[in-house]
Formats: structure tokens, sequence, C-alpha cells
């Protein structure tokens, strides 16, 4: 495993305040309407601090990091 | 299993197409078939079958989910059947694409064949529940389905509670989550997952959410066993299908082909075009646009939908208008789906029908990119490969407009038949 924890945001609860791309720029920038754009999930080790701030930071918990490591496979889920 | 499939499914009738199954009964009589006739036709549901070997029958028939996402139906009711506590089972009836009619025809024609299938998947998923989910714009069917679901409780042949429920008719309110959600007292807007329905869905239960086709075919298969499932189709993808078909073609409607036929088979169905076809769109709104000539191999996928477009039609003003529809119906739950739709629709009505300049194709092409895995349900990934795939059908069409403005056809009326894009109020989700 190359990454030990993932980002993932929950567009329905986000607002767009925009402070986790502030404190995240590397894994995280703004659409032209203020929204973040997840340009990769997979956090390496080197990153986690700023991760956990930028999650603790927003404002209505929107942004979630959750860890990958012992995880296997993922099973898959029906989805459309 | 494997009842003697001669009863219901009569060969020598002429007047029944060689693939229909579900609509088997309308062909050999003309009219909806009511419970004695459906007892008469096809017997009782086996709903005392053990377990698992519904499931099992679903999984190896190789049913896939027909509202659109093509899910392997035996595998999500394994799924469900495995988690703790009982379950329940949502039919979902709501056919929110435009261009769909065929969920209607479905429970016209055969109500008892989609409330067998309910029955079935709600004994081999351990639910005591079904929800049947239809729009409030079809009140007269709720009515009568309502009464059918009595008629089955007097017969005493269903070993579950069914109920039929009258919801919001916005196209994002048949999204799985989004009945959950309604169900569970809230409004009908998709929630973000996880927790997925089979997780945690109906009173925090895990819920079987199928659309009433896939039931149909699931009370086939329980009666007829997987091999006779397999009979029609491909071996990758198997069975019959239900498309609507309309535009520019000979009889429009409701038809059953096999899985898989392609396009071009499923059009000649319908007595095929009417005009010469610039394009077919597949899978409605949904779905994505098909340059004609058709691949001969192209499968008819998506929602059962195909749209033929005549040659003197703007392929750019039908998606205009499409997208502008798919703006007006976000839950405005999420920013990305919120604004960046309706931004989207705006670059192609300024596209189709304004001037645009050559920027515009830019911004169009970095706007899709950011649609797609934004939004809790996939609302906005639809409308972005849709938009898509018109800029690469109609990519000399894109030109013409961007250089000469709106073509001659621009201003035509639709061969899309789009409803009012009016944003639903906060009231009309519940
Ligand atoms: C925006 C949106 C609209 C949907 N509308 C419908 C619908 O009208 N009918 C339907 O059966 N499924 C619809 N679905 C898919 C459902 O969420 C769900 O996957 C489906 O009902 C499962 O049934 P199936 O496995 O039999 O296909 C929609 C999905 C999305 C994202």
């Amino acid at each position: 495993m190359k990454h030990e924890a993932e980002l993932s945001i929950d567009f329905a609860a986000c607002d767009g305040h925009g402070l986790c791309a502030e404190l995240l720029p590397e894994r995280i920038g703004l659409d032209e309407w203020g929204y973040p754009v997840l340009r990769d999930a997979a956090v390496p080790p080197a990153l986690t601090d700023h991760a956990r701030r930028a999650v603790a930071a927003c404002p209505v918990l929107a942004l979630r990091l959750t860890r990958t490591a012992r995880r296997k496979a993922r099973r898959a889920a029906p989805r459309r | 299993m494997n009842h003697d499939t001669t009863t219901a499914f009569a060969a020598e009738d002429l007047r029944v197409p060689n693939s229909a199954r579900l609509l088997h009964g309308w062909f050999a009589t003309g009219r909806a078939t009511d419970l004695a006739e459906h007892l008469a036709r096809y017997g009782p549901a086996p709903v005392g079958t053990a377990r698992s070997t519904l499931a099992d029958a679903v999984e190896r028939a190789g049913l896939a989910g027909r509202g659109g996402g093509g899910f392997p139906t035996g595998r999500k009711l394994r799924t469900v059947a495995g988690r703790r506590g009982p379950a329940v089972v949502i039919a979902n009836g709501m056919e929110s694409e435009p261009a769909s009619r065929k969920d209607e025809t479905l429970l016209s024609l055969v109500p008892h064949l989609v409330l067998d299938g309910a029955v079935l998947a709600a004994a081999a998923a351990g639910a005591n529940t079904v929800h049947l989910c239809v729009p409030r714009t079809r009140d007269e069917q709720a009515q009568r389905l309502a009464l059918a679901v009595d008629e089955r409780q007097h017969a005493g042949i269903d070993p579950v509670e069914v109920r039929v429920h009258m919801l919001p008719h916005h196209f994002v309110s048949s999204e799985e989550t989004a009945l959950v959600n309604w169900l569970n007292g809230g409004p009908a807007r998709p929630r973000p997952t996880p927790p997925r329905p089979f997780e945690k869905g109906v009173g925090k239960r895990p819920t079987f959410v199928a659309n009433v086709e896939t039931l149909a075919h699931v009370a086939l298969i329980a009666r007829y066993g997987p091999d006779w499932f397999r009979e029609a189709g491909s071996p990758q993808t198997p069975g019959t299908t239900l498309v609507t078909l309309s535009g520019a073609i000979a009889s429009p409607g409701v038809y059953e082909v096999p899985m898989g036929s392609p396009v071009g088979q499923a059009l000649a169905a319908a007595g095929g075009p009417t005009r010469r076809l610039s394009a077919v769109l597949a899978g409605g709104f949904f779905g994505s646009w098909l340059p004609v000539p058709l691949d001969p191999a192209a499968p008819a996928r998506g929602a059962g939908v195909l749209v033929a477009l005549p040659e003197d039609a703007c392929g750019l003003a039908e998606t205009a208008a499409a997208l502008a529809y798919l703006g007006s119906q976000s839950a405005r739950q999420c920013g990305p789906c919120r604004f960046g739709v309706p931004s989207v629709a705006d670059d192609f009505a300024e596209l189709a029908w304004g001037q645009p300049g050559p920027a515009l194709t830019e911004r169009l092409d970095r706007r899709l990119g950011l649609l797609p895995g934004r939004g809790a349900c996939r609302h906005p990934d639809g409308a972005a490969r849709l938009a898509a795939s018109a800029l690469q059908v109609f990519s000399d069409d894109v030109q013409r407009h961007v250089r000469y403005g709106p073509c001659s056809h621009a201003r035509d009326p639709l061969v899309l038949a789009i409803p009012d894009a009016r944003p639903p109020a906060e009231e009309e989700w519940r």
C-alpha cells in the first residue's frame, strides 16, 4: 500500500467555504463556483497532519479522511 | 421451479413476437392481465421455495438491473439477504426519465408480474414489507395498483405487506437514496453515500431497491429458471428488455427486445426510421448520442430508451433543451450540481441559439470535467455524459454554429419531448 489515508467530500453538506483548499493545496483546489476539487484522494504519511487540520477546519464537516492501509480490496457496491 | 412454459408462452400464437415475455399476454389478448388471468397463465408465485434458491436462480440467470445502472440483481439480493435483521424491498416504478414509458406500460399491462417479483424478492431477502413507489403525477395508475394489491391480499397469496406510495415526480426523486429518504419521512432528495440503501435504508434496515421491470423478470425466473431466461439475449447480456422508442420512427411505443440487441435492430422492431437519421439518443436524458450510421455491434443500453433524431433536426438544440431540464432538476444540495449543470446548460444554449465565440467550447470542456463524481448522486455525471456525447457526435454542427451562428433547424420544434424546466419549490420535494 502506497498511501494510508484517503480524502472524500460530502458534496451535499459542503457549502464552498474553501478552507480545505487553503489548508491542503497539495490535494484540493477550487472550481469556479468555489467548491473543492479533489486532485488526488490519496494522502501520503507526509501530508496526514495537514489533511487532519483541513478536516477539522471545515465548518460543516464535509471533508473526511479515512484510513485505507489495512483494508484490502474494496467490495464493489451497487451504484448507478 | 421449472414450471411448464407452454401455457404461459403459447408459441404457435402468430400475433405474439418471438421476443415477448413480459408483454406476451398483451400481444396474445390485447388487454391488461387481471389477477384471475395472471394466475391461470402463470400459477401462483413460488414464494415457498428456500430463501437462497431464488437469489441463486437470479444470479445464474445473469439478470442485470433494468433501472439504468445494470447492476447484477442476484448479487444485490444476496447482499441484502446476508445482512442482519429484517430487510425491506422497494419496487422503483418512478420512471423519471422523460422519454421512457416502459415502467408505466408494464405496471398497466402486467401489474401482477411486478408484484410477484417484489414479493418473491422480499421472501428471498427476508423482508416483510414491500414499498411500491410510483409518481404522484400518475395517480390513476397508483389507484389501480392499490386495488390490485388489495385483491391479492384478499386472495391470501402474498406473505408480506405491500404498500403503494405516490412520490413527487422530479428527475432525481427516483434515485434510490431519494426514495429511501422519502419513505423515512424526509424530502425525496438523494442523500450522500455511504450508507447505501442495502446497508441502511428504510427504517435503518437493509433495503433492496429494484426497478419494476427487473422485478417482473425475477417473477419469470422464479417460475421457469435461469436456463430458460438465458434462451433470449446473449451470454453476456441475457434475457429480454423493454425499450421505449420515439422520434422519427414508424410506430413509436414500448417494445420488448432481446437484451443487447443492436440499436438498428431495436429501431426495426418499431417499423424503422421514417426519415434519414443523424443520430440516436440511447438511454434517454441520462444516456448518450450515437452517430448514424450506427455501429452495427453497438447494443441498446441504458434505461431502455431510444430516440431517433432525423437529419433535419438540430442535435445541439435538442441537447441544450434537455440540459436545461436536467439543470432545473438538481436537488440543489451539491454545489457542483447546483451551479455546474445549469452553467453547462447555459453554455449549450449559447452554442445552439446564440453567438458562441471560440472560447465557448474550451469553457464547456473544462466545465464538463468538473461534474462527474462530485455529487451525492450521479445526476451531474449523467448530464455531463449527455453533453460530452453531443459535442462529439455533432462536432461538425458545433464548428458551424461557432462560425456562422444557429443553423436553420435550431428553432424548429424539438424531437425530444421535454418537460417544463422549472425548478421544484421547496415544499414540492415532500
Ligand atoms: C438521477 C437518477 C435518477 C434515477 N431514476 C430512476 C428511475 O426513474 N427508475 C429506476 O428504476 N431507477 C432510477 N435510478 C436508479 C436507482 O437509483 C436504482 O439504481 C435502481 O432503481 C435500482 O434498480 P435496478 O437494479 O433494478 O436497476 C436513478 C438514478 C439516478 C442517479
